[in-house]
């Protein structure tokens, strides 16, 4: 719960202006993150404090007449009730966003700027590769292979037809 | 887990029997080889007390409240009728809506448990003038 409340992006701390006052000792001013936050979590549905802490005449009004019988209260003013002590219903705070499709579209455009990037340190960076490379010195490569008799087996040399020269069909 | 592994070591082949039954009763209570398992009535009837006690204040009710859905189960019907009654107490209509909203999401993919649930509590929420969150439109967005 706590790391929630870290990691939470709308929180709506409890305002407290009193300070506390301790065997006469001095006064311990209370520090704004110390005091209960709002945060509307699945796994915590009443949070710590109401979402609004300052009523306005009308929702003072609405809160004592929810004293009364809960049967003379309209759909609005359910609603209203709802809303004074939460921010998000269930269904706002559970709903996805189209978040992904930012994220997805970024790391395929950085993963293609490191290509360009490749390709520009290909040309002007790296120098040319050895000559071990050539074509020509390759082929010498594989005909030293097929002499030596590398795996005869099951392997590479077992693929050589010896006698025609050529590989096995 | 290396709890588990003293405890299979350290015992025997009964405590294991007994750890094998632990693991069938409900997950609220601990694994303990010694200890005794709560039945789900023990369960309910504890929580249907915790909400039942007249004058429970509203930090009581917001932490049962947290507490159970925190549990891996959906309340039983008694334990929510008893948890309603409280907000009745304290005057809180808005907590009532958010724990009808709290248990069909804990539902999760069981569509089929928050209805039976609505069905269950509907002469307590008529009786007390609670609206679930369908009829208030709140269940979208």
């Amino acid at each position: 719960m706590l790391a929630s409340r870290a990691l939470s992006l709308v929180s709506k701390r409890a305002i407290s202006t009193s300070v506390c006052l301790r065997g006469g000792h001095g006064v311990a001013k209370v520090e704004d993150y110390a005091l209960p936050v709002y945060f509307d979590r699945r796994e915590n549905p009443l949070p710590d404090i109401n979402y609004v802490q300052t009523l306005s005449p009308e929702q003072i009004s609405l809160k004592e007449k929810e004293k009364g019988s809960w049967i003379s209260l309209s759909n609005e003013e359910k609603i209203a009730l709802y809303r004074i002590s939460f921010k998000q219903s269930f269904a706002e705070m559970n709903q996805g966003s189209a978040e992904w499709k930012s994220v997805f579209g970024g790391v395929l455009f950085f993963i293609g700027f490191t290509g360009l990037v490749v390709l520009w340190q290909r040309k002007y960076v790296y120098g040319p590769v050895p000559p071990t490379f050539d074509d020509e010195h390759k082929a010498k490569e594989l005909q030293r292979m097929l002499d030596m008799r590398i795996n005869p087996v099951e392997g590479f040399s077992a693929k050589w037809d010896y006698e025609n020269k050529q590989w096995k069909k | 887990m290396f709890r588990a592994v003293f405890r299979l070591s350290a015992t025997g082949a009964r405590s294991l029997a007994r750890s094998q039954q632990c693991r069938l009763a409900p997950v609220a209570t601990r694994c303990y080889s010694h200890g005794k398992v709560e039945s789900d009535e023990e369960f309910d009837a504890r929580w249907v007390t915790y909400f039942s006690k007249p004058d429970i204040d509203a930090w009581e009710l917001k932490k049962g409240m947290n507490t159970l859905i925190g549990y891996d189960l959906v309340p039983e019907a008694k334990i929510l009728d008893s948890a309603l009654r409280a907000c009745r107490r304290l005057n809180d209509m808005a907590s009532a809506i958010r724990i009808l909203e709290a248990i069909k999401d804990k539902a999760g993919p069981h569509k089929d448990i928050y209805p039976y649930l609505i069905q269950e509590l509907k002469p307590t929420l008529t009786e007390l003038g609670i609206s679930t969150p369908e009829e208030l439109g709140m269940d979208r967005l």
